[in-house]
């Protein structure tokens, strides 16, 4: 965990390489025609060209609405799926398009824990059978595989004595834990979580947040933190990634991310959390963005947040805006950046991880003054529920 | 206050026969909702919150279920109520708003035909003018082009739309009391905003009173009046908003407001979690349900503390502990914040 060692870091980063990387990554699902002969009549953008890297020991946390593609995203970065487009290299080897047998050696090291721990455990087998599949399908021996079930059940925090228990003999946060120990069954180097903690309680998050911590220090693993919110990444990620619409809209440094949002999408996610405090909930101007996320076949043009944003002018309808890289390897994709300044804006430098579709405008600042645009530190406005203030509404189903 | 009392609830017991023996889901619960208030039940999944609720719509009766105590709608009882009373009012005088919206509607029928079937079970209206009606509910809950949507399935809807649909449902009849059960934790933060804002206002213009179920403290801060928090099937405390969040009596109180991450600080090195797991319900629990889990146990809590107000200064705040309330504001401290323990292991 060194200080600069950003998941920025260029594809040939000089000493470590990372331990993954997706450059340009692209996954478009079909849509066909209902008729017989099947036509793709257009694609579902889910992941639609996202670069980044992370190097060993670090946590990346994805965060973003529902169908914004994490999912998606993290099911590509385990290759679940294969990408339609871009390249994954998993220390520093391509691993795009793999076929099943190849992948094997990949499958030991990275590993995918699922959100729902009721649905991702098999009803019908014993504990002991669920955490050793991984091991066996990988050649260990019968003998040891139960030695090291055990082992891993007490290191999650659960009776090694209920190998021969069911799932749902199990709470939530337990289920949670036995998913937990499958996942590290083969010794991965990496775990992809999918929302792990969504499912539970609080005061049971708290605890599956904590053991997930002590595995990563003593085991030095890498995460991927996919969550829908934005609380929960903070406690534990080096570098949080904004997605919306298959895009990455900000990725940042955790802290400055909560303390300096640049983009206006991390803004809208950051105040629509209600805080537990409640006279600070009243004080609290709150800016709810109005509408839905649209369509993602057919995804807005220009920046895809334009339809929702209280700052979009006619660039944003346009002009993709690039990921701009600010200083501390703070990247947005904002024409109108919040909370930067005139200078760090002259400062800032196209990121090499900006999709190849987007346009080479980057953001001058003078748009700061422009009327009708709230300046950062102006007081914030409530908009409606519906209707957005330029009258751009979701687009048609 | 008492005027403007919609539902009260004394002493509601409700069990289930299992093959492990009896589960008592809810043990003694009381409360009072009044015109346009906003209750919320906070507690962990299996404290009995959603079963209280339930039991109010009459969603629990079963041959295995077993009632005690008693909840009044405006004098009307509904936990002994016969099934046809039942119908009378569910629905028309209160109403539920379930956690996940595609499961509660029919997937084989148009959303528009669900609310017309609502509203024409209690009223004798036409079915074009039901549709009118339901038209106009989903277009005031936010859902654009309603007419068109009406005659949508809710595979087409998304999940905040699904929601706004339910929403419209429960209100399509106008009912004094309306039950919102975790009705944003499906949704994205954005969303749950907005729908958070709808029901807000709905409840400010309709002057109804809400009942609203989550495990979520931020909602909670952020939308209730008044906050019950539930434990193993049983009130622990209950007071206002800003009692609960302040002066937390407790400790499983100062548990969960301990165990929240906050987006707007700086999280701390541990979260603190609350150890161990909630008791099982089978059986009877002697003395404080929450004594297993809870450091600061002494050899009272083997005796079930009442709710009582232990405040001389806050009449209306209940809870059940033994601890001396001077004794409580110095042991709730944990690292700068409320929390159960600074830190506590997983």
């Amino acid at each position: 965990m060194t200080e600069n060692d950003t998941i920025v870091a260029r594809p040939q980063a000089d000493g470590q390489q990372p331990l993954l990387q997706a450059e340009h990554v692209q996954l478009l699902f079909p849509v066909r025609s209902g008729d017989l002969i099947g036509r793709t009549i257009g694609h579902v953008h889910a992941v639609d060209d996202v670069s980044l890297s992370l190097a060993e020991g670090q946590t990346l946390g994805i965060v973003g609405e529902s169908g914004c593609g994490k999912s998606t995203l993290a099911r590509c970065l385990v290759r679940l799926l294969e990408p339609t487009g871009g390249a994954l290299r998993f220390r520093g080897a391509d691993v795009t398009h793999l076929s099943r047998k190849p992948l094997r050696p990949l499958r030991r090291e990275i590993q995918l824990v699922f959100q729902d721990p009721v649905a991702s455990l098999n009803p019908r087998k014993r504990v002991g059978q669920i955490v050793g599949t991984p091991m066996r399908v990988h050649g260990m021996k019968r003998g040891d595989v139960s030695a090291r079930v055990r082992e891993l059940l007490q290191r999650v925090g659960l009776n090694p004595e209920h190998v021969n228990r069911f799932p749902h003999e199990f709470s939530g946060g337990q289920r949670q834990r036995i998913g937990v120990a499958r996942a590290l069954a083969t010794s991965p180097r990496l775990i992809v979580l999918d929302e792990p903690v969504s499912a539970l309680d609080v005061s049971i998050q708290a605890q599956v947040i904590n053991l997930l911590d002590d595995l990563q220090d003593e085991l030095g693993l890498s995460y991927v933190f996919i969550a829908h919110d934005l609380s929960v990444v903070r406690h534990f990620s080096d570098q949080i990634a904004v997605m919306y619409l298959g895009k990455f809209m900000e990725v940042s440094p955790a802290a400055e991310l909560y303390s300096k949002p640049i983009h206006p999408y991390t803004e809208a996610l950051l105040s629509a959390i209600p805080i537990p405090d409640p006279r600070e909930n009243r004080d609290r101007q709150r800016r709810v963005v109005s509408g839905e996320p649209p369509n993602p076949i057919l995804p807005p043009s220009g920046c895809r947040f334009h339809t929702r944003c209280p700052r979009a002018t006619d660039i944003c309808r346009e002009a993709e805006p690039p990921l701009a890289e600010y200083a501390s390897g703070h990247l947005a994709a904002c024409h109108h950046p919040l909370s930067v300044s005139p200078t760090e804006i002259a400062a800032a430098k196209r990121s090499p991880l900006s999709p190849l579709s987007a346009s080479p405008l980057m953001p001058s600042g003078r748009e700061e003054a422009a009327p009708g645009t709230p300046l950062p530190g102006a007081p914030r406005v409530t908009a409606g529920p519906s209707g957005s203030p330029d009258g751009q509404d979701a687009p048609p189903q | 206050m008492m005027d403007g009392q919609l539902l009260a609830v004394e002493d509601l017991e409700v069990s289930f026969a299992t093959e492990d023996g009896l589960v008592r889901a809810v043990s003694g619960v009381s409360f009072t909702v009044s015109r346009g208030e906003v209750v919320a039940i906070v507690g962990e999944s299996g404290s009995g919150k959603s079963v209280t609720v339930m039991t109010l719509m009459g969603l629990t009766r079963s041959p295995n279920s077993r009632f005690a105590g008693s909840a009044r709608l405006r004098g009307q009882d509904l936990v002994d109520a016969p099934e046809q009373a039942l119908e009378a009012v569910r629905g028309k005088e209160i109403a539920m708003i379930f956690q996940d919206p595609i499961s509660s509607l029919s997937p084989v029928q148009r959303v528009g035909a669900q609310i017309v079937e609502q509203i024409r079970a209690h009223e004798k209206v036409s079915k074009a003018a039901a549709l009118d009606r339901a038209v106009e509910l989903m277009s005031r809950v936010g859902i654009p082009n309603a007419r068109e949507r009406a005659r949508a399935y809710p595979h087409e809807f998304s999940g905040g739309m699904r929601q706004r649909v339910m929403i419209a449902m429960a209100l399509s009849l106008s009912p004094s009391v309306l039950i919102a059960d975790e009705p944003t934790t499906a949704l994205d933060v954005t969303i749950q905003a907005q729908i958070l804002d709808e029901i807000r206002q709905l409840s400010a213009e309709s002057d109804a009173g809400v009942i609203f179920v989550t495990h979520d403290l931020g909602v909670v801060a952020d939308i209730a009046d008044r906050v019950l928090v539930m434990y193993a099937g049983r009130l622990v405390e209950q007071g206002t908003v800003d009692e609960i969040f302040y002066d937390p009596q407790h400790p499983y109180t100062w548990g969960l407001l301990g165990s929240v991450t906050r987006v707007d600080r700086d999280p701390p090195r541990r979260l603190p979690a609350i150890p161990g797991q909630p008791p099982s319900l089978v059986g009877t629990l002697e003395g404080c349900p929450f004594r297993a889990r809870c450091p600061h146990a002494f050899d009272r809590c083997r005796e079930l503390p009442p709710l009582a107000p232990r405040l001389p200064e806050a009449p209306g705040h209940l809870d059940r502990c033994w601890l001396e309330p001077s004794v409580k504001r110095v042991r709730r401290q944990a690292g700068g914040r409320i929390g159960l323990t600074e830190g506590a292991a997983s």
